[in-house]
């Protein structure tokens, strides 16, 4: 039996999320140590538009930082290195003479810039950099945001090409703080990071110079990209003074690292408010047919880039906390799977939804949710089990067209975040998959991935071999639905998912 | 008909008050509906106040039904509410001890396994969450026989089969093993179930200190119970996963 607070030396991962910044070290076995988390303010201006306080987030960090080694009980001299993972996409720029932000973050879900990407597709569309970068032309993604930035914060144009600007996604800021700021912090970011701008060449892994004239953004205001694992510089004050700072990964990928997906074919989903997947295509670019996206996975020091394919699905968590606030079914999340266990299967209906229309693998923004096949005999409970199974059918979508991309077919799935903890979720989600579905047994995957990288990079682990062996089975789902069974009810899904498609006319 | 007691007709009166009409009353509009004393409205009032049935509003002084009422009326703990708030703590005991985890509620006659963390080495296990395990035979059920009073009293009625040579079927001795847990806080499971198993269990109570399940760590008796022995740092860790749990129920600490 090791101890449970076992000697050091650590590993601290710093996760500057959406809605909170935390904190977690690490000991060589992988297990947690200490954690310390605070929430930072979600800033709305406009209906679309969300921004957060990147002076508050930083201050944040530094806070649960400091909180997170105090509740360790250790110092700096015990930590061997940090890690930092990041909510993806979101979007700073700041003077880099001061290490004042222009303007607030632009976040991921901030949509301002739906407009100004139907305009950058030209008469291409959506996929006008897809070959480049792997990514439709959508408002999720940085680029756009530093253009809004740039035409809309006054002066900021001047400014930038003078060079007195900075851009950076989470990652780069706190790293650009944490080694010093305005006193030579260094500004860099990772490839995973870098490959959800819209700005980087994914075959070149370096800025594309033709998508930068396209989007009018000059190239004085970029990081330089790095990889995931290595040493980009040491913390400069704070608790942590001197700590190599070693890791930067975007979350998806960083929980990809963390559930030790090392293999080509090797998969992971994580389910929370929506689900994001990603599966490991090794050194293959595979461009999508059936709206995927292609991304950076993750790279290893001066190793070659491991690529992904990811899927992603806007609601699955959030769909029970309809069903919690909105329709008033359950009293707490975890109740859906008391209502839900109460009958035997679905009673016939299915529920898609489709809340802001299909994503992958439709794509289609006319679409809105639906409960088909309603008879007097459904219950809320049949609801309740046809909400589970919606969650589970739009992973099973997300699979077949990963194998279909791809050409690998899904041995297993590797499973985290809060929905894990329901059991009749999980067997359902083996059924419909006709996999087994595994269950780590430490949830907190994405701070682990960014520890892991941080702890390559230092030498505290040797290699992704021992990585691996840290990685301990919690749980395990295995298929028992027949063929046919299963067969028959996929049939009906997509059924269903047809019947919520071209609901909104066409847009005028 | 023996009389009834006088005091909780009148609680019970006043209770209804509240309940009816308007939401607030002060004191002297609760004692002059029911006819009572402002002396004897008060005592009432308090008492009801202490178990938590009536709150008084602090600016106006006047007084509510309490919290305690609301969850008096939905009181069971949703079982899966309580694998959610189990599950860090459960899988960082399973992954010090090296041992499965278990975590099981009363249902019925025995204890239904709500939860299952595996053993952490890379070994072929099946989950076994939705199993039922008997009642006066495994850590578990000793541990809800001894805390819950409904559990104890299916563990009293119900058939005590022998499954080994070393399962306690007798009542009396059955009574003073649930004693002994309640005097120490855990209970175990020296091969009473099957040949070769050892388990050790301790209790999770929730915010109002009622017993709502049990976590047990399981494992082969050569490790779990060396020379005959349980291992203490085993019986430490799994009572402190049970805190934990506990805790993040809203139980008090204790």
């Amino acid at each position: 039996m090791t101890d449970a607070h076992t000697a050091g030396p650590f590993i601290a991962a710093i996760d500057q999320g959406t809605t909170s910044s935390r904190c977690i070290v690490f000991d060589k076995d992988g297990r947690i140590v200490s954690v310390d988390q605070k929430e930072h303010e979600q800033i709305f201006p406009k209906p679309g538009w969300v921004e957060h306080d990147a002076t508050e987030i930083w201050t944040n960090v530094q806070e649960v930082v400091a909180g997170a080694i105090v509740k360790a009980g250790i110092t700096a001299a015990d930590v061997k290195a940090i890690g930092i993972t990041n909510q993806r996409e979101t979007t700073l720029m700041w003077d880099k003479n001061t290490g004042e932000p222009v303007h607030n973050a632009l976040v991921w879900q901030d949509t301002r810039t739906d407009a100004l990407c139907k305009e950058l597709g030209r008469n291409v569309g959506q996929d006008r950099f897809r070959r480049e970068t792997g990514l439709p032309l959508a408002s999720y993604f940085s680029g756009p945001k530093v253009r809004w930035l740039l035409d809309n914060v006054e002066g900021l144009r001047e400014r930038a090409e003078r060079g007195d600007i900075l851009f950076g996604t989470m990652d780069s800021w706190v790293i650009w703080n944490l080694t010093g700021g305005p006193r030579g912090g260094v500004h860099v970011t990772d490839v995973t990071n870098a490959s959800r701008t819209l700005l980087m060449n994914l075959h070149e892994m370096a800025w594309d110079e033709r998508i930068l004239q396209s989007l009018d953004i000059p190239a004085a205001v970029l990081p330089e990209i790095r990889s995931s694992a290595e040493v980009y510089g040491t913390v400069q004050g704070g608790v942590l003074d001197g700590v190599p700072v070693a890791s930067a990964l975007g979350d998806q990928q960083a929980a990809l690292f963390g559930q030790t997906c090392f293999a080509e074919g090797e998969a992971k989903s994580t389910y929370g408010t929506g689900t994001f997947m990603l599966m490991n295509t090794g050194d293959k670019i595979i461009n999508s047919y059936s709206g995927l996206l292609t991304t950076v996975g993750y790279q290893i020091g001066d190793k070659k880039p491991v690529y992904a394919l990811e899927g992603s699905i806007a609601v699955t968590g959030s769909l029970v906390q309809w069903m919690r606030d909105q329709m008033g079914l359950i009293k707490s999340a975890a109740e859906i799977e008391t209502l839900a266990s109460s009958v035997e299967d679905n009673g016939g209906a299915y529920f898609v939804p489709a809340f802001s229309g299909l994503f992958a693998p439709y794509w289609r923004s006319d679409a809105r949710g639906v409960i088909a096949g309603l008879t007097r005999y459904v219950t809320k409970a049949h609801i309740a089990r046809a909400v589970l199974e919606a969650t589970a059918w739009q992973t099973r979508e997300i699979t077949d067209a990963m194998t279909k991309d791809s050409g690998v077919e899904l041995t297993a799935l590797k499973v985290d975040g809060g929905m894990t903890s329901n059991n009749l979720l999980m067997q359902t989600l083996s059924d419909f998959l006709d996999a087994p579905v595994v269950r780590p047994m430490v949830a907190e995957t994405t701070c682990l991935g960014a520890a892991y990288a941080a702890g390559l990079a230092v030498g505290f682990w040797p290699d992704t071999d021992a990585l691996r062996a840290n990685w301990r089975r919690a749980a395990e789902w295995t298929p028992r639905m027949d063929a046919d069974k299963r067969d028959s009810e996929y049939k009906n899904w997509l059924k269903a998912v047809e019947r919520s498609m071209g609901w909104l006319e066409e847009e005028k | 008909m023996a009389k009834n007691i006088q005091s909780l007709e009148r609680a019970a009166a006043m209770l209804r008050l509240l309940a009816g009409g308007e939401r607030r009353l002060g004191l002297s509009d609760i004692a002059s509906s029911l006819g009572l004393a402002k002396g004897t409205a008060h005592g009432i009032l308090r008492t009801l106040q202490a178990e938590g049935f009536v709150e008084q509003d602090a600016p106006s002084g006047r007084y509510q039904l309490g919290a305690e009422l609301l969850r008096l009326g939905n009181s069971y703990l949703d079982v899966h509410e309580l694998r959610a708030r189990a599950l860090v703590w459960t899988d960082d005991l399973a992954r010090s001890s090296g041992e499965s985890v278990h975590l099981g509620v009363l249902h019925q006659q025995g204890v239904l396994i709500v939860h299952h963390v595996f053993r952490p080495d890379d070994s072929r296990q099946v989950l076994e969450v939705g199993a039922m395990q008997p009642l006066h035979s495994t850590a578990l059920g000793k541990v809800l026989s001894a805390y819950d009073p409904v559990a104890h009293s299916e563990a009293v009625e119900v058939t005590r089969e022998p499954f080994t040579p070393r399962t306690v079927t007798d009542l009396e001795d059955f009574e003073s093993l649930l004693d002994m847990t309640r005097a120490r806080g855990w209970a175990a499971d020296v091969e009473e179930t099957w040949e070769g198993v050892a388990s050790v269990a301790a209790p999770i109570h929730d915010r109002r200190r009622m017993p709502v399940g049990a976590v047990a760590v399981t494992g082969a008796v050569e490790r779990v119970c060396p020379d005959g022995e349980l291992r203490p740092e085993l019986v430490a860790a799994v009572r402190d996963c049970a805190r934990a749990v506990s805790r993040d129920l809203g139980a008090n600490r204790f």
